[in-house]
C-alpha cells in the first residue's frame, strides 16, 4: 500500500489527528497524545497491522518519545506510532494485551530507559543485571566507567 | 512419596545454548515444566556506543551484532543511513550487496542447520554443513580480508570491488551447493532418528508466530508466508525470480528444513545477480567526508537469515547518530521459547532452542 | 597360592589388554570419525597420527585431579575404578579359541552377561557423588537405559546357549557351526544394538549426551579419573565385540591355531568399527524413544528368534 493511501485511511479513522500524520523519509508516522496511544494501537491492529515490529524510545530532553513500529502483511506497509511521555513520570500503557511480542521489547525499554509499562505482566530488567543502577540509554546517564570520546572525531 | 521438581541452570556456558544464554529450567523428571531464557550476558551496549561515534564508525559495531551474519547488520544499518542522508547507491553496489548477503544467508543457515543436527547428536551432519559454510567464508575473505566481521557494506556502497576471478569462484560455489544441500537433506533430514527427534517438537502456531513477532525461517516454518525480499521489496530484489519456501507443521523439522531450501533459493538469486552484474562504480559520488544528515528519524529493515532485521536511526543534525535502535529478529524469536518448549523433554528443549537459531550477539546487542 | 598368583597375573593381563585396546581404539575412532566427517583425524604424531595417544596419555596423567567441593570424596574417587572393574572381569570368560578361555567356568555366559551390568552401579555412584544436576540426570538416564537393555541382550544370547546346550563359553565355541550365522542373524543384530545401548554409545549415548548434559554422569571428572571412565567405555566396546566375534561369529573360524587368533582379532575389529561408524552417523534418540525401541522392537524380535531356534532344535 502506498503511503498516501495509508494516510487517507488513518485520517478517515482519526480526523482530528490527521495533521499529526507525517511522512518523512518515505515512512508514515502518527504522533498521538499519550492517553490515546493504546486505543490507537488497538484501532491500527484492527485495520490490519498485525505485527508489532519494534518498541523503542528516544530521549528528547524534557520528554521521552516512545516509538512503536507497526508492520502489516496484508496492507504491505509499515508505520510508526509515537507518543511523548513526560520525563518526570514516565508511564505508558503496556501493549502486551494486543501483541505478546511487546513483552520482551517493553522490558528492554524499561531496562534501558526506565519507562514503566502499566499492565505489563512481568516488568523486570532484561539485558542488564537486576541490581544495575540507572538506565543507560538516557542522555543524562552517568557512569564513571564511560570514557568520553574526544571531540575531534 | 514426595517428589520435587529439579531446577536446572543451563548455561550461560553450555554446548547447546549457541552462545551465552542461560536457561532457567524446572524439570519434572525429564519433562520441562518451566523455562525462562535469561539473556544479556553478551550485552555490550552497542546502541549506546553508537551515540558516541560518527555514522561511518558505527559500521564495525554492527558487525558485532549478528556475528554469523555480519553482512546483514552492515546492510540494514547502511540502508537506514542512506535513507536518512538521501544517498543514492550505484547499481553495481546494490548487486554486490545482494550477492554477499545471499552468500551470508547460506553461511548463516549452514550454522543453523548444523546446530540443529549437533543438538540431536549428529555431529557428522554438523560438519558437512560447516564444510559448505567454510567455502562461503573463503569467498568473503578474498573479498574483504575478514572471515567473520566484514565491515564490507558502507553507507553509499560497498568498500571493495569484486577481485579478479571472484565471480567464477562464486559460480563454482553455487553450482555445487544445491547438491551438497540435497545430500544433507537425504542423510540427515531423511534419517529415521532425526525425523523422530525433530518432527512434532516445538510446534509454533502461525497466529502465535505473528503475534509474538517471530519472523524469518522460524515463522516460515509455521507457514507464515512473509519474506521482506518479496513482500516489501528493497534494493534490486524485484528483478530476481525466486520462491519463498514455507513449512506447514511449525515444528523444529520444518524450521530447519525451510533453512535448507532457502539456501537453494539463495543460489538461484546469486546466479541471477551474477548474470545481471554490470561494471560501474561501487560507491556513491560526492559523499561528504563526514555525514551529518538533517534532523529526523528513519527506519529500514531487510530480511536477514533470522528474520526482519531493522535499524531505527534518529539524527539531530550532528555527525553522530542521536539514537540507534536495532530491531533484532533473534531477540523477538527467542521470546517465544517458553511458549513452545514447555511440556517437552529436556532433550527436546535444546533442539527447540537450536531450531529458533538465535545468535546472542544480536539478542543482547 | 599359585592360583592367587595366576589370578593376579591374568588380572594384570586383562587390564593391559583393555588399556592397550582403548589406546588403539581411541586413535582408530578418531580416524574413523574424521574420515566420516570430511576431515583426516589425527595425523601429526607418528604414521597417520597413530602415536597420538602417546601424547594424550601423559597429558591426562599430569592433569590436576580435581574433586569438586561438595562432592562425596570417597565415592567420587572410587567410582571410576568401580566402573572399570566389571569390564575387566568380563574379559576373563571370553573364549579366545575353541577350548580356551582365561577362566573357563561352567556359567561363563551368564557371568559375561551379569558382571558388566554392574557398571550401572558405578555410574549411579559417580552421578550421586558429584552433587551435580547434570550428572544426576545422566546417572538416572543410564540406570533406566542399562537395566532395560539387559533384557534384549540376555534374550539375544539365549538362542546361542540353547543351540550349544551349554553355558560354558568354550563349549559354545566348540559347538559352533557356520549355519548358525543365518539362523541367529536376528539375535546377533539385537545383541549388537543392545550392547551399544549397554555401553552408552551413540545413538544411545543419552547418559552422557554432550549437547544436553555436557558430559552426563562424568561431568565433573577430569584427568586420569575421567580417562578411566573412557577406558571402561572402550573396554566395554572391546569385550562386547570380542564376545560377539567369539560366540556369534565362531571365534577363529574358518582357521585354527595362530591364524584363528588373527581371524578373531579381525572380526572383533570389524565389529568395533561398526560400533564407531554407527555412533558417528546417527543422531541421538530421546529417552522415551529409546525405551520404546527396546520393549516394542528388540524384545519381540528376540522372542521371535527364540521361537525359530525352538523349532529348529528338535531337528538337530
Amino acid at each position: 500500500m502506498r503511503i498516501e493511501e495509508l494516510r487517507e485511511r488513518v485520517c478517515a479513522m482519526y480526523p482530528d489527528l490527521c495533521p499529526l500524520f507525517s511522512i518523512e523519509f518515505g515512512d508514515g508516522a502518527i504522533s498521538v497524545p499519550l492517553e490515546r496511544v493504546h486505543s490507537a494501537a488497538a484501532d491500527l491492529k484492527e485495520m490490519g497491522f498485525d505485527r508489532l515490529g519494534m518498541v523503542t524510545a528516544v530521549d528528547r530532553g524534557e520528554e521521552f518519545e516512545i516509538v512503536y513500529r507497526l508492520q502489516s502483511r496484508d496492507l504491505r506497509a509499515g508505520m510508526f506510532l509515537k507518543a511523548l511521555v513526560p520525563r518526570s513520570d514516565p508511564r505508558v500503557p503496556s501493549m502486551c494485551d494486543l501483541w505478546p511480542a511487546a513483552n520482551w521489547q517493553e522490558r528492554e525499554v524499561y531496562d534501558l530507559f526506565g519507562i514503566v509499562f502499566e499492565g505489563h505482566p512481568d516488568l523486570r530488567r532484561i539485558l542488564l543485571p537486576d541490581d544495575w543502577e540507572g538506565h543507560p540509554l538516557r542522555k543524562d546517564y552517568v557512569d564513571e566507567r564511560i570514557i568520553p570520546r574526544p571531540d575531534y572525531i | 512419596m514426595v517428589t520435587e521438581e529439579l531446577t536446572l541452570n543451563i548455561g550461560p556456558s553450555h554446548p547447546s545454548t549457541h552462545g551465552v544464554c542461560r536457561l532457567l529450567v524446572r524439570l519434572d523428571g525429564e519433562i520441562v515444566t518451566h523455562v525462562e531464557p535469561i539473556i544479556g550476558h553478551l550485552h555490550r551496549g552497542i546502541e549506546k556506543m553508537a551515540e558516541n561515534r560518527t555514522y561511518l564508525q558505527v559500521v564495525p559495531l554492527t558487525d558485532r551484532l549478528d556475528y554469523v551474519g555480519s553482512m546483514y547488520a552492515n546492510w540494514a544499518y547502511c540502508r537506514a543511513v542512506e535513507r536518512l542522508a538521501g544517498i543514492r547507491v550505484p547499481e553495481r553496489a546494490e548487486y554486490i550487496r545482494v550477492i554477499v548477503c545471499e552468500l551470508q544467508r547460506i553461511a548463516s543457515h549452514m550454522m543453523g542447520i548444523g546446530s540443529s543436527a549437533a543438538d540431536t547428536g549428529a555431529t557428522s551432519a554438523f560438519l558437512y554443513a560447516f564444510a559448505q559454510r567454510d567455502l562461503v567464508i573463503d569467498l568473503f575473505e578474498e573479498l574483504c580480508g575478514a572471515r567473520l566481521t566484514y565491515n564490507y557494506v558502507r553507507p553509499g556502497g560497498v568498500s571493495f570491488d569484486l577481485p579478479d576471478g571472484w565471480v567464477e569462484r562464486c559460480r563454482a560455489f553455487t553450482a555445487q551447493h544445491p547438491k551438497a544441500m540435497l545430500e544433507i537433506d537425504g542423510f540427515f533430514f531423511g534419517n529415521a532418528i532425526a525425523r523422530a527427534r525433530l518432527k512434532g517438537v516445538g510446534v509454533l502456531d502461525p497466529d502465535a508466530a505473528v503475534a509474538w513477532g517471530v519472523s524469518g525461517p522460524s515463522a516460515r516454518g509455521s507457514g507464515v508466508d512473509w519474506d521482506l525480499r518479496r513482500d516489501d521489496p528493497y534494493s534490486v530484489y524485484p528483478r530476481f525470480d525466486f520462491d519463498v519456501p514455507i513449512g506447514s507443521n511449525g515444528d523444529a523439522f520444518d524450521r530447519a528444513r525451510v533453512r535448507l531450501w532457502e539456501c537453494i533459493e539463495s543460489c538461484r538469486i546469486i546466479d541471477q545477480a551474477l548474470d545481471q552484474l554490470e561494471p560501474g562504480p561501487i560507491m556513491a559520488d560526492g559523499l561528504p567526508r563526514l555525514l551529518a544528515p538533517r534532523p529526523g528519524d528513519a527506519y529500514d529493515h531487510i530480511e536477514s537469515a533470522r528474520g526482519s532485521l531493522g535499524v531505527y536511526l534518529v539524527s539531530d543534525g550532528s555527525p553522530r547518530p542521536y539514537r540507534m535502535k536495532v530491531r533484532s529478529p533473534a531477540f523477538c524469536n527467542l521470546a517465544v521459547l517458553p511458549l513452545i518448549a514447555v511440556g517437552h523433554t529436556l532433550s527436546d528443549l535444546l533442539v527447540i532452542l537450536g531450531s529458533l537459531d538465535p545468535v546472542f550477539g544480536e539478542v543482547d546487542r | 597360592m599359585s592360583s592367587l598368583l595366576l589370578g593376579i597375573l591374568w588380572g594384570v593381563a586383562g587390564v593391559l589388554v583393555i588399556a592397550g585396546g582403548a589406546v588403539i581404539g581411541v586413535w582408530w575412532e578418531r580416524k574413523v570419525a574424521g574420515h566420516i566427517q570430511l576431515r583426516y583425524g589425527p595425523q601429526q604424531i607418528g604414521p597417520a597420527g597413530s602415536l597420538q595417544m602417546l601424547a594424550d596419555v601423559p597429558k591426562l596423567l599430569f592433569k590436576e585431579d580435581i574433586v569438586p567441593s561438595g562432592a562425596d570424596r570417597p565415592l567420587f574417587k572410587w567410582a571410576p575404578l568401580m566402573a572399570f572393574a566389571p569390564v575387566a572381569a568380563a574379559m576373563a570368560v571370553i573364549p579366545f579359541a575353541a577350548g580356551w578361555a582365561p577362566f573357563d567356568t561352567s556359567v561363563g555366559v551368564l557371568f559375561f552377561l551379569a558382571v558388566p551390568s554392574l557398571e550401572v552401579v558405578a555410574i549411579l555412584v559417580a552421578a550421586w557423588a558429584q552433587r551435580n544436576s547434570y550428572a544426576a540426570i545422566g546417572g538416572l538416564r543410564a540406570a533406566s537405559q542399562m537395566i532395560a537393555y539387559e533384557v534384549p541382550r540376555t534374550l539375544a544370547v539365549a538362542p546361542l546357549v540353547l543351540l550349544a546346550g551349554s553355558l560354558r563359553p568354550t563349549e559354545v565355541v566348540a559347538a559352533w557351526r557356520w549355519w548358525w550365522l543365518p539362523l541367529l542373524a536376528i539375535a546377533f543384530v539385537v545383541y549388537l544394538i543392545a550392547s551399544i545401548a549397554e555401553m552408552n554409545r551413540g545413538p544411545f549415548d543419552l547418559p552422557e549426551a554432550e549437547s544436553e548434559l555436557v558430559a552426563g554422569y562424568f561431568a565433573d571428572y577430569s584427568g586420569m579419573r575421567w580417562a578411566i571412565f573412557m577406558m571402561a567405555e572402550y573396554g566395554a566396546v572391546i569385550t562386547a565385540s570380542l564376545f560377539a566375534a567369539a560366540t556369534f561369529l565362531g571365534a577363529g573360524w574358518p582357521f585354527s591355531g595362530a591364524l584363528g587368533v588373527v581371524a578373531l582379532v579381525v572380526k572383533t575389529s570389524v565389529l568395533v568399527t561398526i560400533v564407531m561408524w554407527t555412533k558417528w552417523t546417527l543422531p541421538r534418540v530421546r529417552q522415551d524413544q529409546l525405551l520404546r525401541f527396546c520393549w516394542v522392537v528388540l524384545v519381540p524380535a528376540t522372542l521371535v528368534q527364540l521361537a525359530i531356534v525352538g523349532v529348529v532344535l528338535p531337528w538337530m
